[in-house]
């Protein structure tokens, strides 16, 4: 592969358009099997229209030398060779090319519908089928039952359908079907102007509303070449690690909930919350909205702020020690997390997954180290691994990065850098650029990619939440398991459905 | 069971009691908005209007309006108001039985009585029951909906709860704009619960669309698709906001809010 292929750059670095290399289809698909051979994998792979022209757009990612490789190819036939087969971590991102733009994908071994948009046009060998009425994977035997659950399930949770084929009380195979949750978030993001932008990342993923308005605040930052004051790039770093707090401690409680030990569970519920309002403090919402805003951030912490601040973060770490020790000391529920749900090493590097599930099956991964931007590249957070697998490794993990994370903010907040938390001034969009923008949130990697046109506007937006890699990851590890063990393993990997749909 | 025992004693009785005083709210909360008639002149930037991402702000005859059911609480209106015309309290108690009670102009009016008629408050009075659906809500609604079974706010003391089959509710809890691809499991449940019910619109998505408004994807809420009873703005709505909603509905909530007056 010689160095004009692929483009490289690094997390929320500017390239022109012009400086990404086009290839045709074969040729494009050559190249990046080989990326993949050689240890990157797709964040981001979509259809985008350049000098109307649809083009797909693919970003591949590589851990080991921190770098992002762009490239492109034109769409001149509605029936392509599907990649699938070669790289299965692009399943998901070729049934979505596949639904919204009629294509058809040869040997993609499931072409199916993803997020289901009403307005979706389709392929005349492919034809469209509505959301809820279509066949399933299915197993055939006197043995064999099947348990469909959802789209509206038992609890206070986001809508998605799940099928299970089962012999007895063993899963065979489980297939997730989601797109309930679509609201078309992409076509909204690129027509608005920059400053709404931001109030949309922030309810992609409602949990999630740093992470991604993080991520787009930096995408536009980029492109509007403004430096962000080190305050507000201090002040972003501790409220992605408060959601990461928060987050992370109500799963824990919820998953010894659902192990049946309550103690943990109703402390970690209170708990949970004692965290969402160190954010209220900071920004009024617990939730971190309008917090962030394109050049820096909307509040600041002033010392009398600071200081209560540490205090209650003091209290809640002495309480969600206390509460979380119980778990590790009580064999009933080790137990119960141990061999639970396991997502094999080798599963994780095919399928690209990201975040807590692939840290959990080993795999050393994390944008905060492996892509550092703001103000991670200046502070590093270890990171968190655990190599079974299991329910039992993804609470673990979970557990080791609240304490590196409260760790992290006492640490940045006792040395606030001084100086402004704003560059208001106002910048335009440069033209016809591209620009990556990762971000690790709690769940894991979160890729947007912004592109701009020739007059300086937003032309496309695409966003890869990182449950889009993961929910395979959990159908895989529920794969000989007793459908009893279903909410045990969905809580440890606790993915997004909205993320998913968009 | 020692050590459990231990914990317990070091966690202590946290459940708060309610009505919560705003005054223990932070200090950076946004609640109810206010107009200060005095010294908005509906100038002519009419920043606030264009600065809006749902549309909230609305101009009729020279007099500015807000409306808390497509407001997501951003505050970008106060930012670029030059005269501070505009504020939001910490009063938390936002919900009402009318979509046309969410429009504030000017002074907040006092509080209206919830319109549900009395004998349904009488029949739901001490046993209320309710499914949570999500239909495109992004899991901040659904998860301020879910910390009211936590002991902090333990939602159960009031006598209202959330359960697991439509069969067993008394009505639906809403969130999310109502997606196309939602509507008919939306309805099915619905459907699947026993009259007389009650149906609750929780979030600016569920009330108006909130950002989705006007979408092909999306409706534009819970209204007129189903017949709604309360409506509960924010986005998402504080916990306190939910509890309270709830609790007047059924005219129980005996919060009385003290801020009504300019923050610092």
């Amino acid at each position: 592969m010689n160095f004009s292929s692929v483009k490289n750059v690094r997390n929320g670095e500017v390239c022109s358009n012009e400086s990404i290399p086009e290839h045709p289809y074969e040729r494009f698909c050559e190249i990046i099997k080989l990326l993949c051979k050689n240890g990157s994998r797709p964040s981001s792979y979509n259809v985008l229209i350049e000098s109307g022209q649809k083009k797909i757009f693919g970003c591949f990612v590589n851990e080991s030398n921190g770098t992002i490789g762009l490239l492109k190819t034109p769409l001149t036939a509605l029936e392509l060779a599907s990649v699938t087969p070669h790289i299965p971590a692009l399943h998901l991102f070729e049934r979505v090319i596949a639904e919204d733009h009629g294509l058809l994908f040869i040997d993609h071994p499931w072409l199916k519908p993803v997020r289901f948009p009403p307005k979706a046009t389709s392929h005349k060998n492919n034809p469209k089928v509505s959301i809820g009425k279509m066949s399933y994977f299915s197993v055939e035997g006197d043995q064999i039952h099947e348990v469909a659950v959802g789209p509206v399930h038992a609890g206070i949770i986001e809508p998605g359908h799940f099928r299970f084929q089962c012999s007895g009380e063993e899963v065979l195979h489980l297939e997730i079907s989601l797109g309930y949750q679509h609201r078309g978030i992409l076509p909204r993001i690129a027509s608005k102007k920059p400053t709404h932008i931001l109030r949309y990342l922030e309810v992609t993923a409602g949990d999630t509303s740093i992470g991604h308005a993080m991520a787009g605040a930096m995408a536009l930052e980029s492109l509007m070449h403004v430096k962000t004051p080190a305050r507000a790039q201090v002040l972003r770093g501790v409220a992605l690690e408060l959601e990461r707090c928060a987050n992370h401690i109500g799963d824990l409680g919820a998953l010894s909930g659902d192990a049946g030990y309550m103690p943990t569970s109703s402390f970690c519920g209170r708990i949970r919350g004692d965290f969402l309002n160190l954010t209220a403090l900071l920004c009024g919402n617990r939730f971190g909205r309008s917090l962030i805003v394109v050049g820096g951030t909307r509040f600041d912490g002033d010392e009398l702020r600071v200081q209560t601040f540490l205090s209650k973060l003091n209290a809640a770490e002495k309480d969600f020690l206390n509460a979380t020790e119980l778990i590790w000391s009580s064999a009933s529920v080790t137990s119960r997390f141990e061999q639970a749900g396991v997502l094999a090493h080798s599963d994780c590097i095919e399928l690209g997954i990201v975040g807590v599930a692939a840290r959990a099956s080993g795999c050393v991964r994390d944008v905060r180290g492996d892509f550092p931007s703001g103000i991670y590249q200046y502070t590093h957070i270890p990171t968190s691994t655990h190599n079974k697998g299991d329910v039992f490794s993804r609470a673990f993990v979970r557990w080791l990065e609240v304490i590196q994370s409260i760790t992290f903010i006492r640490e940045q907040l006792t040395l606030l850098p001084k100086g402004p938390i704003l560059d208001s001034g106002v910048h335009k969009l440069t033209e016809n650029s591209v620009v990556v923008s990762m971000v690790e949130g709690w769940r894991g990697e979160i890729c947007h990619v912004a592109h701009t046109n020739s007059t300086g506007e937003l032309s496309a937006y695409s966003i890869t939440d990182p449950s889009f890699h993961n929910w395979l990851g959990l159908a895989l590890a529920m794969r000989n398991q007793q459908i009893s063990d279903f909410p045990l393993c969905n809580k440890s990997f606790n993915l997004s459905y909205c993320g998913h749909d968009l | 069971m020692i050590k459990a025992l231990q914990a317990r004693l070091f966690q202590k009785h946290r459940t708060m009691s309610f009505p919560v005083a705003d005054d223990n709210l932070p200090d950076r909360f946004k609640g109810k908005p206010i107009f200060d008639s005095n010294t908005c002149s509906a100038c002519s930037t009419k920043g606030c209007i264009s600065v809006c991402p749902t549309n909230a702000l609305q101009l009729k005859d020279t007099k500015l309006s807000i409306d808390i059911g497509r407001c997501i609480f951003c505050t970008e209106c106060v930012d670029v108001c030059e005269k501070k015309s505009i504020y939001f309290t910490k009063n938390y108690a936002v919900a009402a039985s009318c979509k046309q009670d969410l429009i504030i102009v000017e002074k907040a009016a006092a509080r209206l009585e919830s319109l549900l008629p009395s004998h349904i408050k009488k029949i739901f009075g001490r046993s209320f029951k309710l499914r949570q659906v999500s239909a495109g809500g992004c899991n901040a609604c659904e998860a301020d909906i879910n910390v009211l079974n936590t002991p902090g706010f333990d939602l159960n003391r009031f006598g209202i709860a959330l359960v697991a089959s439509p069969r067993h509710a008394d009505g639906l809890i809403i969130t999310g704009p109502v997606t196309h691809n939602m509507l008919t499991a939306l309805l099915k449940t619905y459907s699947a619960i026993p009259d007389p019910k009650i149906v609750i619109a929780c979030g600016a998505c569920a009330i108006s669309g909130g950002l989705f408004s006007d979408t092909a994807e999306s409706h534009n809420g819970v209204l007129p698709i189903l017949p709604v009873d309360l409506f509960i703005p924010g986005c998402p709505p504080h916990p306190l906001t939910i509890l309270d909603g709830l609790l007047w509905l059924l005219n129980k909530s005996l919060y009385h809010p003290k801020s009504s007056h300019k923050p610092h």
